[in-house]
């Protein structure tokens, strides 16, 4: 079976979060949320804590976090941005915006720059319509995007 | 409600739809795991110009089945765009796939930008602006104009649009 | 009851049927593809996935017509229900699923292990597919395999058969289903391979996959090479489990005994000497009834150190599953090897020097119902560390092949006898292939041995049975002693039982059977597929009990070869040699977590 390495503190944060739910499998999601929002992203090893605190299989910890797309087995960049692909921003021209990131970045979606500072991701609808196509970097969001904005925000960060 | 125009392409914005439903696919039942993925590659093809009358029929039939035999309202919703483009703007998708021609010029495969040699003065803001390099000058001067006009070489064209959108003087068109 | 008509057959059904058993009912077989049920042995697989068993539902409770299609698994009928299961509508939708599964899976059913014996392609040809009008991207997963289980998941059709009874019948949650949308498989935690999960070679997911995703690593070519080496003699074992299933591959009824053809197939195949597990069952029991014996005696004398209740260990599965999950309870089970192992262990110790060959040079060959087997044979501590005592093990299934591939005809077979001095076996030992069995086959000796009487009735009908409870007890009188026992099968029952010991054994358990597969190895992973027939697993039970009940000597003890080789060569049960010998020991196989800075 598995051979797990993990540092004695990230075991205490894991073990504290399962106790505080009370150590229930029913409360997985709710632990790997917490754990998240601790470590950032959720590798193998968190996983296997997490799985043997709440006495459930590794294989179901892992079956929750690939389904589910706000889990995530990568570190996210320091400034993650989301490029909004919902309706009103797709048909304003948010696949160009998308593109133009990519290419200022060099990056794919779903990857992070290697110097760690950029992560880049899709999703639908922020909300924002009025202000279509949007892209949000941390919690800031910008609006009305065209292609050619994009590298002057991405200056902002650097 | 989101407002559409003539700029908006049908089977595109099905498409984009079916993207969607694709991403959030549970993957439980097979009618929205596989169905939904075969709706996207028809339309893929529909909208590349590959498409064939038989890949309607065969839309159609597809997405009547996911709606009638998906377990969650996710899958019995998400051929609902393709079916009602189909049932509202039939034509546009037979134009695709008859006519191999996108009315909206978005689907990129479909369309080509065209500099009408008559109207272009030959500043080159469009060669400028190129990021592929695939605009170059001609031996042609129109009358009244005193440079030589731009040309686009269709077949290194990634039809990007900033060649569209930096003319002046209305000389680019799409086709 | 409510009534309902399917197929304009009206028919009167309990409240909570579901409109496929209510078909049935009606004598109408609706196809189906994820749906799995062993009846009657609480497994049951119902995810509403696959979206074959589509019907339509003409009049719904309300009257009216249901909008959409209905599951004919997971659609309970209710009063006045009025069900189309093959309109042109229902099967359009049926024939279109099936489509689409199979735009997502190979086209290579003429190579597939599964060919034959593959449900979807039974179904595409009920439904007669001619061509997949869905072209587009197609699933690629790594080959797997472990040294039982073969993975090719590009075929997997995501019924999830597996994935329940991984981990709810057997609670091992090796395999769960992973991602989602188009990418979504059934893969171990991480995607990393079986071998490194918490798998424990069960093979049960092979015997409920219905496609090739899940197969048996195939050995026939390993044995062949051997039986063409003129260097070697080769040495063949049969497990019980396998004589009252083999036939089925040859047309014969569930529940056939093909004994004696089995033997006279095995010589034709070329084989030096055909010897039966069974002789090695009854040897084991002797060494595990004996053990089980001195624990109870210390217990009695107050030894407060005895592991008990004490386990069987003769089911590879569970063995590993203990060694995974339960390190600080390796102390309970027997230490006796399982059959298979001690008669390696006395083929290549005693029978080869005796027959004056070098141990390297005699092949001993188990045929198993079993795919654990596999693995248990290549176990480090089962060998002398260049050669293993048993070196190949085939399951009933690829027996059966060979003898196709050879072709010997099972059913034109004559009946011929084991060969001496490792083939006579007593009933005890051939009830060993049922759950519930080793433990009656261990109850026959230890209670003569302890009480020195003779058994007033030889048949433990408490130790019986794959149908009713989960976890069988009983309390059996050894001449004023009494003997708490406990069966089960499916290691969701045997995790229960070893959590109550590490509590403490509340229960006061003296001895428990445990058995990984569904009725123990009769629903082995390695027998001929079952397709969620449990009446298939019943009537080989009741072949193994016929087998029993026809054999002139029915206890271990009383077998004269058995007598005859503590005479010559062991000594005694639990002496110094059996217990160099007969006797192996457990690991610790559980997770370790290494703290890093």
């Amino acid at each position: 079976m598995a051979n797990i390495k993990i540092s004695e503190d990230k075991i205490k944060v894991i073990k504290d979060i399962a106790k505080s739910f009370g150590n229930k499998p029913g409360e997985v999601i709710n632990v790997l949320h917490q754990v998240q929002g601790k470590f950032g992203y959720l590798p193998a090893e968190v996983q296997e804590v997490v799985a043997h605190e709440l006495n459930i299989p590794v294989s179901r910890v892992y079956g929750i976090v690939s389904f589910y797309s706000f889990f995530t087995m990568e570190p996210k960049g320091e400034h993650p941005i989301d490029i909004c692909l919902g309706t009103a921003c797709y048909v304003r021209g948010a696949e160009k915006v998308l593109d133009a990131f990519q290419r200022n970045l060099n990056i794919q979606v779903g990857k992070c720059t290697p110097d760690g500072k950029f992560s880049l991701n899709t999703l639908r609808c922020v909300g924002a319509c009025g202000l279509a196509p949007v892209a949000m970097i941390g919690d800031k969001v910008y609006g009305r995007l065209t292609p050619d904005m994009v590298p002057g925000i991405i200056a902002e960060y650097k | 409600m989101v407002v559409m125009d003539e700029t908006s392409c049908m089977p595109a914005i099905a498409k984009f739809y079916l993207e969607f439903t694709c991403e959030e696919s549970c993957g439980k039942c097979s009618p929205c795991r596989i169905g939904n993925k075969r709706l996207c590659e028809l339309l893929e093809k529909i909208t590349n110009g590959n498409g064939t009358m038989d890949d309607l029929n065969a839309l159609r039939n597809l997405a009547a089945v996911i709606k009638d035999s998906a377990l969650c309202g996710l899958g019995q919703t998400s051929p609902n765009p393709v079916l009602s483009t189909l049932d509202n703007f039939w034509d546009e998708y037979v134009e695709h796939v008859v006519d191999k021609k996108c009315r909206a010029g978005v689907c990129k495969k479909l369309m080509q930008y065209v500099i009408d040699p008559e109207k272009c003065i030959g500043c080159g803001k469009c060669a400028k602006n190129c990021p592929a390099e695939t605009i170059s000058r001609t031996d042609y001067t129109a009358p009244g104009h005193k440079l030589a006009s731009m040309v686009i070489e269709q077949s290194k064209c990634v039809k990007c649009g900033a060649c569209y959108q930096n003319c002046k003087f209305g000389a680019i068109s799409i086709k | 009851m409510i009534n309902v008509t399917i197929d304009n057959k009206a028919i009167q059904v309990p409240e909570g049927t579901t409109i496929l058993k209510a078909a049935r009912m009606a004598g109408i077989e609706i196809p189906t593809l994820c749906y799995f049920e062993l009846d009657g042995m609480k497994f049951e697989n119902k995810p509403g996935g696959c979206r074959v068993c589509m019907v339509e539902v003409t009049k719904d409770f309300n009257g009216k017509p249901r909008r959409n299609l209905a599951p004919a698994c997971a659609t309970d009928c209710v009063e006045g229900m009025e069900v189309l299961t093959a309109s042109p509508r229902a099967l359009n939708a049926r024939k279109t699923v099936l489509e689409l599964i199979l735009s997502d899976h190979p086209n290579d059913c003429l190579q597939c292990e599964k060919s034959g014996d593959c449900e979807l392609q039974a179904l595409a040809a009920k439904m007669g597919i001619r061509e997949i009008p869905f072209k587009g991207e197609q699933s690629h997963y790594e080959k797997d395999t472990t040294l039982s289980v073969y993975r090719d998941m590009d075929k997997c059709v995501y019924c999830r058969r597996c994935e329940t009874m991984c981990s709810k019948f057997q609670s091992v949650g090796a395999l769960s289903g992973v991602n989602r949308g188009f990418p979504s498989v059934v893969a171990p935690a991480f995607e990393q391979k079986l071998g490194d999960s918490s798998c424990v070679n069960c093979g049960q997911c092979v015997q409920v996959c219905p496609v090739g995703a899940l197969t048996l690593v195939d050995n026939i070519n390993d044995v062949r090479k051997a039986l063409a080496d003129p260097t070697k003699k080769v040495v063949v074992q049969t497990a019980p489990a396998v004589r009252v299933a083999l036939g089925e591959e040859f047309g014969m009824e569930p529940g056939t005994i093909v004994t004696g053809k089995m033997a006279a197939a095995l010589r034709r195949l070329g084989f030096d000497y055909v010897f039966d597990t069974d002789w090695s069952a009854d040897l084991t029991i002797m060494e595990e009834g004996t053990e089980l014996l001195g624990r109870v005696k210390k217990l009695l004398a107050g030894d407060k150190d005895v592991k008990m209740p004490m386990f069987t260990s003769c089911c590879p599965a569970w063995v590993t599953f203990y060694e995974k999950n339960f390190p600080d309870l390796l102390g309970h089970p027997s230490t006796a090897k399982s059959p298979q192992g001690m008669f390696g262990a006395v083929t290549k110790n005693y029978f080869a020097p005796k027959i004056g060959v070098k141990r390297e040079d005699v092949v001993c060959v188990s045929i198993m119902p079993c795919l654990a087997k596999k693995s248990e044979c290549a176990r480090p501590e089962l060998g002398n560390g260049t050669d293993q005592d048993v070196n190949f093990s085939l399951t009933t299934r690829e027996l059966a092949h060979m003898l196709k591939q050879s072709n010997i005809d099972l059913n034109s077979m004559p009946e011929e006898d084991f060969d001496s001095p490792l083939g006579q076996s007593t009933g005890a030992a051939v009830i060993f292939g049922a759950t519930g069995g080793v433990m009656e086959a261990a109850l026959r000796t230890a209670y003569e041995v302890h009480t020195g009487k003779t058994l007033p009735k030889i048949d433990f009908e408490e130790c019986r049975g794959i149908f009713g409870e989960s976890i069988r007890e009983a309390t059996v009188d050894f001449a004023g002693l009494p003997v708490k026992i406990a069966i089960c099968y499916g290691l969701s029952n045997a995790r229960k039982l070893m959590e109550e010991v590490r509590e403490g054994n509340p229960n006061g358990y003296h001895f428990i059977e445990v058995m990984a597969c569904p009725g123990g190895c009769i629903g082995g992973a390695g027998q001929p597929y079952h397709h969620g027939k449990s009446d298939i697993i019943k009537r080989r039970m009741d072949a193994i009990y016929r087998e029993d009940a026809g054999k002139p000597i029915r206890k271990s003890h009383e077998n004269p070869d058995i007598i005859a080789i503590y005479k010559e060569y062991y000594g005694e049960p639990c002496g110094h040699l059996s217990h160099e010998q007969l006797h192996t020991h457990y690991f610790d196989k559980s997770d370790k977590v290494e703290i890093t800075k």
